[in-house]
């Protein structure tokens, strides 16, 4: 079959270093079909050269999974913060405008540092502590109608797009965002998780905590997995509200 | 188990906001109302708001330093948000900024309004329907008198959802478009009665 010699045009933001100004590149690459972002990337890294035929450094980007799983290759497609694997270039306007998310820090070109996000997780606890010395055996069961909801918030990823959307969270503030938020509401409707409640509460009641949340609701409209975040952060508010009523007055539960 | 400094200015700026000042703006618009009687009952009405008992303490407790603390955090937390309705035009986002956008109208109109009547008044003055007539008489004064108060009603109305949903009251996004549903219509309600109030001046 004769080629057409179809071409797909990328525009990228580009940085060399965290501390370097950024500047923009075009590419002119061959089209191949069922392309997403992601091949893009790879068809420039394996032949670095812009779209003035100067041979230039082949983009950085960050990925994991491919099916949009790790949240890792986040980035902002043609204005719009989303999964790089997930994004096919038959649905894209072209030029493709390719941007790093700018809530974090730019490690280089595409790849951002998300640290402040697996921060935030640390600060609320957002994990099941059940390491001990002997085997405790099985834990409480958990109602299936709360398994159907909780397994809706597990499948958060970290990918940062809720944190990107929010106008909240920028360098100005704290905040550690809808995402450890809505983590907290998880682990504290697991049986076993739930014996560590107050602990993520607290957490949840610290500098930069759910408080700084200024309702814009921007991150369930965001959120590529569907992650019911606002009704978390209201949940949240409202388990925080009690707890503080709890931590005042005094209670056995 | 201290609790954090945010988190107790954070609930103390939200609360403020419906108790005392939302329910003293309330008060407030509907002493005015009585301006669409006449100004007899305007003044009968202002009268005897000025004659409470205990009227310093009502006046610092319940207005001045509630109004201080909101108003000051408030402008602190407006210019901490970097406001995207451009990427991101959905309703709620839109309602984020102009809370912020109204909370800075709030501030202007507020200081101006209490300026020209209750230190005019501690200077002197006597607050009656002549004095806000003769105010209103101005055309920039009657556009800026309603600009403000239909930004502090604005204010008011949509942070009451805000509120509703910062102490956890509205969880499911269905009581949350309630909520929006019940605000606005506070928000046209109270617009009406500050309105009616406005032009009887004139
Ligand atoms: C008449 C006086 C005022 C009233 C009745 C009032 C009322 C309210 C209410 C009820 C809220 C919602 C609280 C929440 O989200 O839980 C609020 C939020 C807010 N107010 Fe005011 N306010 C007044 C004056 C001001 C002033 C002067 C400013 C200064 C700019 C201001 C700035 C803000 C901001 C930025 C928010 C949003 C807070 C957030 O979403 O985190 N307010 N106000
Ligand atoms: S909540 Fe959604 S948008 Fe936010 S980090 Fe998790 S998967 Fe990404
Ligand atoms: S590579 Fe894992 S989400 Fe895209």
């Amino acid at each position: 079959m004769m080629s057409e010699k179809k071409t797909v045009t990328l525009k990228i933001k580009r940085q060399d270093g965290p501390e370097s100004a950024p500047y923009e590149e075009t590419f002119t690459i061959p089209y191949r079909q069922n392309m997403n972002v992601i091949s893009a990337l790879m068809e420039i890294r394996r032949n670095p050269v812009n779209a003035k035929g100067e041979k230039t450094t082949p983009v950085i980007w960050e990925m994991g999974c491919l099916e949009e799983v790790c949240g890792a290759c986040s980035m902002v497609i043609n204005g719009k913060p989303r999964q790089s694997c997930t994004a096919l270039l038959d649905q894209l306007e072209q030029p493709i405008s390719l941007a790093p998310m700018t809530t974090f820090p730019v490690v280089r070109d595409l790849a951002v540092d998300r640290s402040r996000m697996f921060d935030a997780l640390k600060k609320v606890k957002a994990w099941i502590p059940i390491d001990g010395t002997y085997d405790l055996g099985p834990g409480p069961r958990m109602p299936e109608n709360k398994r159907q909801w909780a397994y809706e918030l597990s499948k958060c990823m970290t990918c940062g797009v809720c944190l990107e959307s929010c106008p909240n969270v920028n360098s100005r503030s704290e905040f550690i965002g809808p995402a450890a938020v809505s983590q907290v509401r998880l682990f504290n409707a697991h049986p076993t998780g739930a014996m560590n409640k107050e602990e993520r509460l607290e957490g949840l009641m610290g500098d930069g905590g759910l408080a700084n949340c200024g309702n814009s609701q921007n991150c369930v409209q965001s959120c590529p997995k569907g992650i019911p975040l606002t009704t978390s952060i209201a949940a949240m508010n409202r388990a925080t509200s009690l707890q503080t009523f709890k931590n005042f007055f005094g209670s056995d539960h | 188990m201290a609790a954090s400094r945010d988190f107790v200015s954070r609930k103390l700026h939200s609360l403020l906001g419906v108790i005392p000042l939302g329910l003293y703006v309330t008060q407030h618009l509907t002493v005015n109302y009585f301006a669409t009687r006449g100004p007899e009952a305007f003044n009968d009405a202002a009268h005897f708001m000025e004659s409470l008992p205990y009227r310093y303490l009502l006046e610092i407790f319940v207005i001045f330093l509630p109004l201080l603390f909101h108003a000051i955090y408030g402008v602190y937390i407006a210019f901490q948000s970097k406001n995207n309705v451009s990427r991101y035009g959905y309703l709620r986002n839109w309602m984020f900024y102009l809370q912020r956008i109204s909370g800075v109208i709030v501030l202007i109109f507020v200081t101006w309004h209490v300026w020209q009547t209750r230190l005019q008044a501690a200077m002197g003055a006597e607050v009656n329907f002549q004095m806000m007539a003769d105010i209103l008489s101005n055309p920039a004064m009657m556009i800026f008198y309603i600009v403000g108060v239909l930004g502090t009603v604005f204010h008011f109305a949509n942070g009451l959802w805000s509120f509703f949903v910062s102490w956890g009251f509205t969880v499911t996004p269905k009581s949350q478009r309630a909520m929006t549903y019940v605000t606005m219509i506070i928000f046209v309600a109270l617009s009406v009665v500050g309105m009616r109030a406005l032009f009887a001046f004139v």
